[in-house]
């Protein structure tokens, strides 16, 4: 019998598609089949996508799929998979993916592989099981991994976190300015595209962006040792709809590729993202085993006494843990009501 | 394990221009807690197999207003089965002579919707296929 996990590896989009499923749900059987796959990921190129809605995330990510799958350089085509999420309601828990609607000049291609995905309660512009997708798709050989994230996030950090390169993607707004620039959004784009450049205002947009840009920060630093080369995050102007500027924009990822590479920040982003994964799944799994092996009555009481303000979280913290309360000359204020 | 979500393809077959019936279906079915994939106007049956596969879905709507369901419902089926999507709930909405339903369910459609049903119809059946062939 094969299991799903060969399965992936032989080339089953139905037995990937499933799998995909299965992680989502967070299902024991998609961590097994991971467990098989997880050797032959690390290959993929993952590039995040972010934006306000409606910047035009998803006829990028159309765009960039068709040309990573066309190369104008006559280099072999690369196969690509897109993970393009969208919010949950918080109320009713269902989702309206709508994605695919701008990415149909990709479909009948068998190199090609669309996984729509809903946010399903988390905050940070993806859902809590898009990095274990991601490492399905890398897994099953994708070259190219297209993240697409919800856009709607205070500050998107998640995309940051798990993609080699982010895309932050505007477009004009109003008048003069540029469609909500959101505090943090420039630090985490290792490439700034502004979309929708046939549209009045662009002109405009452009200049706000680069004078950002200039003032904005320090070159990215991916290690703490010096580098062999800097990154500056480029501008790149682009029509979506119309194809235009995303050869200047393969160009500057693939170069972006080729610097992670050289500047040895390929493999810092790796090892960080692992890290960042695995620290997740111990903090879920030691808070369940301590959990599990507390009384429910001394939880329960100690609850009750911190709501009874008998003790507050953190002497709530250090008796939990068994350990001793601060000493009383750090303590501030009234601590004879904690210690009546 | 979270719970298991339920996900419906809503998709729009043939050539006819509108999608307002889908888009209508599409949010009800959302506001009833189900994933929902939209794929917009003018989809061919090989471009909804494909769709329906790479999303593992529960479900596919179709919404056809075109006269075509005769020739563009069996090729859907047809695709779905060969990709081993043969479990697949498949339902129609839209204009369908009734004279037409009985060798549509005979083909393995599963409802066939005309316009004046209640979209809580088409959730109640859905959920409760769906559940039918979760504890089969
Ligand atoms: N004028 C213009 N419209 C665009 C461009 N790119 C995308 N759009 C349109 O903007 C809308 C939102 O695009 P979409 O890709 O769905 O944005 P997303 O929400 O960021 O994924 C759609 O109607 C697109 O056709 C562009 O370069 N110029
Ligand atoms: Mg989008």
């Amino acid at each position: 019998m094969t299991t799903l996990a060969e399965e992936v590896l032989a080339g089953s989009r139905l037995a990937l598609a499933r799998l995909l499923t299965l992680i989502e749900n967070e299902d024991p059987q998609g961590e097994a089949a991971l467990d098989r796959l997880f050797p032959h990921s690390g290959r993929a190129h993952w590039i995040g996508v972010t934006g306000s809605p409606g910047a035009g995330k998803s006829s990028l990510v159309n765009r960039l799929a068709q040309a990573f799958r066309r190369p104008a350089d006559g280099s072999p085509p690369r196969t690509v998979a897109i993970v393009a999420v969208d919010p949950s309601s918080p109320f009713t828990g269902g989702a309206l993916l709508g994605d695919r609607v701008r990415m149909r000049d990709l479909s009948g291609d068998p190199g090609v592989f669309i996984r729509s995905m809903a946010s399903r309660g988390a905050l940070g512009g993806l859902a809590r099981t898009t990095p274990a997708v991601v490492q399905a798709l890398d897994s099953a050989g994708f070259d190219i991994i297209l993240i697409e994230t919800v856009g709607a996030g205070q500050s998107e950090v998640e995309i940051a976190r798990l993609a080699h390169t982010v895309l932050v993607v505007e477009a004009p707004g109003m008048g003069d300015d540029i469609q909500a620039i959101k505090a943090g959004i420039l630090e985490i784009a290792d490439i700034l595209v502004l979309n929708k450049a046939d549209l009045p205002g662009a002109e405009n947009a452009l200049r706000t962006l680069r004078a950002m840009l200039e003032l904005g920060r320090p070159p990215h630093e991916e290690t703490a040792e010096s580098l062999p080369v800097v990154w500056r995050p480029p501008l790149v102007p682009t029509i979506a709809t119309q194809n235009e500027g995303i050869a200047e924009l393969l160009g500057h990822i693939q170069a972006h590729a080729a610097y992670l590479r050289q500047s040895g920040g390929w493999q810092v982003r790796d090892r960080s993202r692992l890290q960042t994964q695995l620290e997740e799944l111990l903090q879920t799994a030691l808070l369940k085993r301590w959990r599990s092996s507390l009384p429910e009555g001394q939880y329960q009481q100690i609850l009750t006494d911190l709501q009874a303000r008998r003790i507050s979280p953190y002497q709530a913290l250090h008796s939990l843990l068994g350990e001793p309360p601060l000493p009383q000359s750090i303590q501030r204020g009234s601590t004879a009501l904690f210690n009546a | 394990m979270t719970e298991r979500k339920i996900r419906v393809l809503i998709t729009k077959p043939g050539l006819d221009g509108h999608d307002r019936g889908a888009k209508v279906v599409a949010r009800a079915l959302r506001d009833a807690g189900m994933e929902v994939i939209y794929t917009g106007l003018r989809q061919t049956p090989e471009m909804i197999a494909e769709a329906a596969l790479q999303e593992d879905v529960d479900a596919v709507g179709l919404s056809i207003l075109s006269g075509a369901h005769m020739a563009l419902v069996p090729r859907v089926l047809e695709l779905l089965r060969a990709n081993g999507q043969g479990h697949v709930h498949v339902f129609v909405g839209g204009i369908i002579p009734e004279s037409d339903i009985p060798a549509l369910l005979a083909m393995g459609v599963r409802a066939v919707y005309g316009p004046g049903t209640s979209t809580q119809k088409v959730v109640e059946d859905l959920r409760a296929a769906i559940l039918q062939e979760n504890h089969a």
